[in-house]
Protein backbone atom coordinates (compact mmCIF):
# COMPACT_ATOMS: atom_id res chain seq x y z
CA UNK A 1 0.00 0.00 0.00
CA UNK A 2 1.26 3.06 -0.82
CA UNK A 3 1.36 5.88 1.42
CA UNK A 4 -0.95 8.34 -0.23
CA UNK A 5 -4.00 5.60 -0.21
CA UNK A 6 -3.14 4.63 3.06
CA UNK A 7 -4.00 8.31 3.73
CA UNK A 8 -7.03 8.33 1.28
CA UNK A 9 -8.16 5.34 3.89
CA UNK A 10 -7.54 7.66 6.73
CA UNK A 11 -9.68 10.09 5.26
CA UNK A 12 -13.24 7.46 4.69
CA UNK A 13 -15.63 7.45 7.71
CA UNK A 14 -15.66 4.39 8.72
CA UNK A 15 -19.30 3.85 7.34
CA UNK A 16 -19.99 2.04 4.19
CA UNK A 17 -20.90 4.95 1.35
CA UNK A 18 -24.79 4.94 0.93
CA UNK A 19 -27.23 5.65 -2.01
CA UNK A 20 -27.97 9.16 -2.26
CA UNK A 21 -31.35 10.29 -3.82
CA UNK A 22 -33.35 8.37 -6.53
CA UNK A 23 -32.23 10.89 -8.92
CA UNK A 24 -29.95 11.16 -11.26
CA UNK A 25 -26.81 13.78 -10.78
CA UNK A 26 -28.03 16.50 -13.55
CA UNK A 27 -31.39 16.57 -11.43
CA UNK A 28 -30.06 16.99 -8.35
CA UNK A 29 -27.26 19.22 -9.02
CA UNK A 30 -30.35 21.46 -10.97
CA UNK A 31 -32.58 21.36 -7.82
CA UNK A 32 -29.07 22.41 -5.29
CA UNK A 33 -28.34 25.06 -8.00
CA UNK A 34 -31.85 26.20 -7.28
CA UNK A 35 -31.82 26.38 -3.85
CA UNK A 36 -28.90 28.61 -3.76
CA UNK A 37 -31.03 31.23 -6.22
CA UNK A 38 -33.77 31.20 -3.96
CA UNK A 39 -31.30 32.67 -1.35
CA UNK A 40 -29.88 35.13 -4.20
CA UNK A 41 -33.47 36.77 -5.25
CA UNK A 42 -34.16 36.54 -1.23
CA UNK A 43 -31.08 39.08 -0.79
CA UNK A 44 -32.34 40.92 -3.28
CA UNK A 45 -35.53 41.28 -2.38
CA UNK A 46 -34.47 41.63 1.62
CA UNK A 47 -32.31 44.82 0.23
CA UNK A 48 -35.43 46.02 -1.77
CA UNK A 49 -37.56 45.62 1.24
CA UNK A 50 -34.94 47.26 3.54
CA UNK A 51 -34.77 50.29 1.19
CA UNK A 52 -38.01 50.79 0.76
CA UNK A 53 -39.46 50.81 4.25
CA UNK A 54 -36.59 52.31 5.64
CA UNK A 55 -36.56 55.08 2.97
CA UNK A 56 -36.48 59.13 4.21
CA UNK A 57 -39.34 59.60 1.94
CA UNK A 58 -42.50 58.57 -0.02
CA UNK A 59 -41.65 55.83 -2.37
CA UNK A 60 -42.74 56.34 -6.00
CA UNK A 61 -46.08 54.72 -6.70
CA UNK A 62 -44.94 51.94 -9.25
CA UNK A 63 -48.02 52.56 -11.98
CA UNK A 64 -47.00 56.26 -12.01
CA UNK A 65 -43.31 55.31 -13.27
CA UNK A 66 -43.76 52.02 -14.83
CA UNK A 67 -45.45 51.08 -17.32
CA UNK A 68 -47.72 47.84 -15.57
CA UNK A 69 -49.92 46.86 -18.73
CA UNK A 70 -47.23 46.12 -20.39
CA UNK A 71 -45.49 44.18 -18.33
CA UNK A 72 -48.49 42.74 -17.10
CA UNK A 73 -48.45 41.49 -20.74
CA UNK A 74 -44.88 40.08 -20.47
CA UNK A 75 -45.73 38.39 -17.15
CA UNK A 76 -48.29 36.45 -19.24
CA UNK A 77 -45.82 36.01 -21.90
CA UNK A 78 -43.60 34.46 -19.56
CA UNK A 79 -46.15 32.14 -18.25
CA UNK A 80 -47.03 31.00 -21.91
CA UNK A 81 -43.45 30.21 -21.92
CA UNK A 82 -43.44 27.99 -19.18
CA UNK A 83 -46.24 26.02 -20.33
CA UNK A 84 -44.88 25.32 -23.78
CA UNK A 85 -41.78 23.99 -21.73
CA UNK A 86 -43.98 21.52 -19.93
CA UNK A 87 -45.62 20.61 -23.40
CA UNK A 88 -41.86 20.09 -24.48
CA UNK A 89 -40.97 17.50 -21.68
CA UNK A 90 -44.63 15.69 -21.54
CA UNK A 91 -44.12 15.52 -25.54
CA UNK A 92 -40.60 13.47 -24.98
CA UNK A 93 -41.66 11.50 -22.43
CA UNK A 94 -44.38 10.07 -24.69
CA UNK A 95 -41.62 9.68 -27.23
CA UNK A 96 -42.83 12.36 -29.65
CA UNK A 97 -39.27 13.79 -31.05
CA UNK A 98 -40.92 16.26 -33.19
CA UNK A 99 -43.48 17.66 -30.72
CA UNK A 100 -40.00 17.77 -28.33
CA UNK A 101 -38.78 19.91 -31.13
CA UNK A 102 -41.91 22.31 -32.07
CA UNK A 103 -42.23 23.15 -27.51
CA UNK A 104 -38.77 24.04 -27.60
CA UNK A 105 -38.65 26.70 -30.31
CA UNK A 106 -42.00 27.94 -28.78
CA UNK A 107 -40.22 28.24 -25.52
CA UNK A 108 -36.92 29.97 -27.01
CA UNK A 109 -39.37 32.48 -28.95
CA UNK A 110 -41.64 33.75 -25.61
CA UNK A 111 -38.46 33.81 -23.71
CA UNK A 112 -36.87 35.71 -26.46
CA UNK A 113 -39.86 38.28 -26.26
CA UNK A 114 -39.86 38.57 -22.97
CA UNK A 115 -36.40 39.86 -23.13
CA UNK A 116 -37.38 42.05 -26.33
CA UNK A 117 -40.18 43.71 -24.54
CA UNK A 118 -37.68 44.25 -20.89
CA UNK A 119 -35.52 45.79 -23.10
CA UNK A 120 -38.16 48.08 -24.73
CA UNK A 121 -39.34 48.92 -21.80
CA UNK A 122 -35.90 49.89 -20.03
CA UNK A 123 -35.38 51.99 -23.14
CA UNK A 124 -38.32 53.77 -23.11
CA UNK A 125 -38.12 54.27 -18.84
CA UNK A 126 -34.83 55.86 -19.68
CA UNK A 127 -35.87 58.20 -22.32
CA UNK A 128 -38.68 59.45 -20.08
CA UNK A 129 -36.21 60.15 -17.12
CA UNK A 130 -35.89 56.82 -14.71
CA UNK A 131 -32.50 55.34 -14.46
CA UNK A 132 -30.53 53.49 -12.01
CA UNK A 133 -28.91 56.35 -10.67
CA UNK A 134 -33.01 57.85 -9.99
CA UNK A 135 -34.64 60.69 -12.05
CA UNK A 136 -33.17 62.78 -14.89
CA UNK A 137 -33.30 66.58 -14.58
CA UNK A 138 -35.43 68.16 -17.49
CA UNK A 139 -37.63 64.56 -18.03
CA UNK A 140 -41.15 63.60 -18.51
CA UNK A 141 -40.39 62.06 -15.11
CA UNK A 142 -39.13 65.08 -13.35
CA UNK A 143 -42.29 67.09 -14.29
CA UNK A 144 -44.54 64.41 -12.33
CA UNK A 145 -42.26 65.57 -9.54
CA UNK A 146 -43.31 69.42 -10.35
CA UNK A 147 -46.91 68.42 -10.39
CA UNK A 148 -46.78 66.89 -6.95
CA UNK A 149 -47.82 63.53 -8.33
CA UNK A 150 -44.50 62.01 -7.62
CA UNK A 151 -41.17 61.89 -4.49
CA UNK A 152 -37.98 62.48 -6.43
CA UNK A 153 -36.51 62.29 -2.63
CA UNK A 154 -36.41 58.33 -3.24
CA UNK A 155 -35.63 58.30 -6.99
CA UNK A 156 -32.51 57.16 -6.56
CA UNK A 157 -33.29 54.08 -4.40
CA UNK A 158 -36.31 53.00 -6.51
CA UNK A 159 -34.17 53.35 -9.38
CA UNK A 160 -31.29 51.31 -8.38
CA UNK A 161 -33.42 48.29 -7.03
CA UNK A 162 -35.64 48.25 -9.26
CA UNK A 163 -33.01 47.84 -12.30
CA UNK A 164 -31.39 45.68 -9.69
CA UNK A 165 -33.62 43.26 -9.46
CA UNK A 166 -35.73 42.85 -12.88
CA UNK A 167 -32.06 43.35 -14.41
CA UNK A 168 -30.67 40.34 -12.93
CA UNK A 169 -34.27 38.06 -13.53
CA UNK A 170 -33.70 39.27 -17.08
CA UNK A 171 -29.94 38.11 -17.55
CA UNK A 172 -31.82 34.89 -15.68
CA UNK A 173 -33.90 34.43 -19.02
CA UNK A 174 -31.26 35.17 -21.35
CA UNK A 175 -28.88 32.64 -19.89
CA UNK A 176 -32.12 29.99 -19.98
CA UNK A 177 -32.53 31.29 -23.66
CA UNK A 178 -29.34 30.36 -24.61
CA UNK A 179 -29.31 27.05 -22.97
CA UNK A 180 -32.84 26.35 -24.73
CA UNK A 181 -31.66 27.10 -28.01
CA UNK A 182 -28.52 24.18 -27.30
CA UNK A 183 -31.05 21.64 -26.05
CA UNK A 184 -33.52 22.64 -29.14
CA UNK A 185 -30.54 21.86 -31.40
CA UNK A 186 -29.67 19.22 -29.77
CA UNK A 187 -32.99 17.84 -30.46
CA UNK A 188 -33.05 18.81 -34.14
CA UNK A 189 -30.19 15.81 -34.29
CA UNK A 190 -31.86 13.29 -32.00
CA UNK A 191 -30.05 14.26 -28.77
CA UNK A 192 -33.31 13.35 -26.85
CA UNK A 193 -35.51 10.04 -26.86
CA UNK A 194 -38.36 8.90 -24.55
CA UNK A 195 -35.63 6.83 -22.87
CA UNK A 196 -32.86 9.61 -21.74
CA UNK A 197 -34.62 13.30 -21.62
CA UNK A 198 -32.12 14.50 -18.88
CA UNK A 199 -31.30 17.84 -20.56
CA UNK A 200 -35.04 18.46 -21.30
CA UNK A 201 -35.83 17.86 -17.71
CA UNK A 202 -32.76 19.88 -16.27
CA UNK A 203 -33.28 22.97 -18.45
CA UNK A 204 -37.08 22.76 -17.43
CA UNK A 205 -36.38 22.91 -14.04
CA UNK A 206 -34.57 26.07 -14.74
CA UNK A 207 -36.91 28.01 -16.55
CA UNK A 208 -40.00 27.34 -14.31
CA UNK A 209 -38.23 28.60 -11.71
CA UNK A 210 -37.27 31.59 -13.49
CA UNK A 211 -40.92 32.01 -14.16
CA UNK A 212 -41.76 31.35 -10.61
CA UNK A 213 -39.08 34.33 -9.50
CA UNK A 214 -40.63 36.68 -12.05
CA UNK A 215 -44.49 35.87 -10.24
CA UNK A 216 -42.92 37.01 -7.10
CA UNK A 217 -41.05 40.14 -8.34
CA UNK A 218 -43.94 41.16 -10.78
CA UNK A 219 -45.96 41.18 -7.55
CA UNK A 220 -43.16 42.85 -5.51
CA UNK A 221 -42.10 45.34 -8.16
CA UNK A 222 -44.95 46.51 -10.36
CA UNK A 223 -48.01 45.85 -7.60
CA UNK A 224 -47.08 47.00 -4.50
CA UNK B 1 -36.54 7.40 -16.02
CA UNK B 2 -36.89 11.12 -15.22
CA UNK B 3 -39.68 11.29 -12.55
CA UNK B 4 -41.04 9.11 -10.71
CA UNK B 5 -44.28 7.57 -12.97
CA UNK B 6 -48.05 9.99 -12.21
CA UNK B 7 -50.79 10.78 -14.56
CA UNK B 8 -50.03 14.29 -16.07
CA UNK B 9 -51.50 17.21 -14.90
CA UNK B 10 -53.46 18.93 -16.97
CA UNK B 11 -51.31 21.41 -18.06
CA UNK B 12 -53.47 23.97 -19.77
CA UNK B 13 -55.92 24.32 -17.04
CA UNK B 14 -52.95 25.38 -14.89
CA UNK B 15 -52.06 27.81 -17.50
CA UNK B 16 -55.80 28.94 -17.18
CA UNK B 17 -55.58 29.34 -13.56
CA UNK B 18 -52.10 31.50 -13.48
CA UNK B 19 -53.88 33.37 -16.25
CA UNK B 20 -56.97 33.77 -14.75
CA UNK B 21 -54.56 35.05 -11.25
CA UNK B 22 -52.44 37.21 -12.74
CA UNK B 23 -55.24 39.49 -14.16
CA UNK B 24 -57.35 39.13 -10.74
CA UNK B 25 -53.53 40.55 -9.33
CA UNK B 26 -53.74 43.58 -11.71
CA UNK B 27 -56.89 44.76 -11.22
CA UNK B 28 -56.85 43.67 -7.05
CA UNK B 29 -53.45 46.13 -6.97
CA UNK B 30 -54.93 49.40 -9.40
CA UNK B 31 -59.23 48.59 -8.74
CA UNK B 32 -59.87 47.86 -5.51
CA UNK B 33 -60.33 50.42 -2.91
CA UNK B 34 -59.02 48.60 0.83
CA UNK B 35 -56.95 49.47 2.98
CA UNK B 36 -53.10 48.74 2.23
CA UNK B 37 -51.99 46.35 4.68
CA UNK B 38 -54.68 44.29 3.02
CA UNK B 39 -53.60 44.86 -0.56
CA UNK B 40 -50.20 44.00 0.38
CA UNK B 41 -51.05 40.76 2.13
CA UNK B 42 -53.61 39.64 -0.62
CA UNK B 43 -51.56 40.20 -3.39
CA UNK B 44 -48.49 38.40 -1.54
CA UNK B 45 -50.82 35.32 -1.03
CA UNK B 46 -51.91 35.65 -4.78
CA UNK B 47 -48.09 35.51 -5.76
CA UNK B 48 -47.59 32.58 -3.19
CA UNK B 49 -50.71 30.31 -4.85
CA UNK B 50 -49.30 31.35 -8.75
CA UNK B 51 -45.85 30.24 -7.45
CA UNK B 52 -46.98 26.63 -6.05
CA UNK B 53 -48.90 25.76 -9.12
CA UNK B 54 -45.48 26.67 -10.75
CA UNK B 55 -43.41 24.35 -8.38
CA UNK B 56 -46.12 21.59 -7.88
CA UNK B 57 -47.48 21.08 -11.85
CA UNK B 58 -44.27 22.13 -13.89
CA UNK B 59 -41.46 21.40 -11.90
CA UNK B 60 -43.52 18.20 -10.76
CA UNK B 61 -42.57 18.72 -6.86
CA UNK B 62 -46.48 17.03 -6.26
CA UNK B 63 -45.20 13.96 -8.03
CA UNK B 64 -41.14 13.66 -6.55
CA UNK B 65 -40.01 11.44 -4.26
CA UNK B 66 -40.51 13.14 -0.11
CA UNK B 67 -36.81 13.25 -0.01
CA UNK B 68 -36.42 15.93 -2.97
CA UNK B 69 -39.40 17.75 -1.96
CA UNK B 70 -37.35 18.13 2.07
CA UNK B 71 -34.36 19.26 0.07
CA UNK B 72 -36.42 21.78 -1.66
CA UNK B 73 -38.16 22.79 1.43
CA UNK B 74 -35.16 23.47 3.91
CA UNK B 75 -34.03 27.07 2.17
CA UNK B 76 -37.24 28.71 1.96
CA UNK B 77 -37.52 28.66 6.47
CA UNK B 78 -34.14 30.67 5.49
CA UNK B 79 -35.35 32.82 3.13
CA UNK B 80 -38.97 33.55 5.04
CA UNK B 81 -36.54 34.45 8.21
CA UNK B 82 -34.26 36.44 6.37
CA UNK B 83 -36.91 38.92 5.07
CA UNK B 84 -38.68 38.76 8.38
CA UNK B 85 -34.98 39.96 10.12
CA UNK B 86 -34.77 42.84 7.75
CA UNK B 87 -38.52 43.70 7.87
CA UNK B 88 -38.16 44.04 11.63
CA UNK B 89 -36.17 47.18 11.10
CA UNK B 90 -39.09 48.79 9.66
CA UNK B 91 -41.69 47.57 12.27
CA UNK B 92 -40.07 48.54 15.40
Amino acid sequence: MTHATATLDQMRPPVPAEPGLPIYNNKLGMWVFLASEVMFFTGLIGAYVILRFGAPGEWAKPNVVLNVPLTGINTFILICSSVSMVKAFAAISAGDRKGLSRWLLATILLGATFVSVQGVEYWKLVHEGFTPAGFTAGSHITELVAQGKLSDVTGGLYGSTFFTMTGFHGFHVTCGVICLIYVWLKSLRGGYTQQDYRGVEVIGLYWHFVDLVWIILFTIVYLI
Amino acid sequence: MATTAHKAPNYILIWAYLFGLTVLEVLFAFEMPISRNLKILVLLGLAVWKALLVALFFMHLKFESRYLRLMVLVPLPLAAIFILAVITEHVW
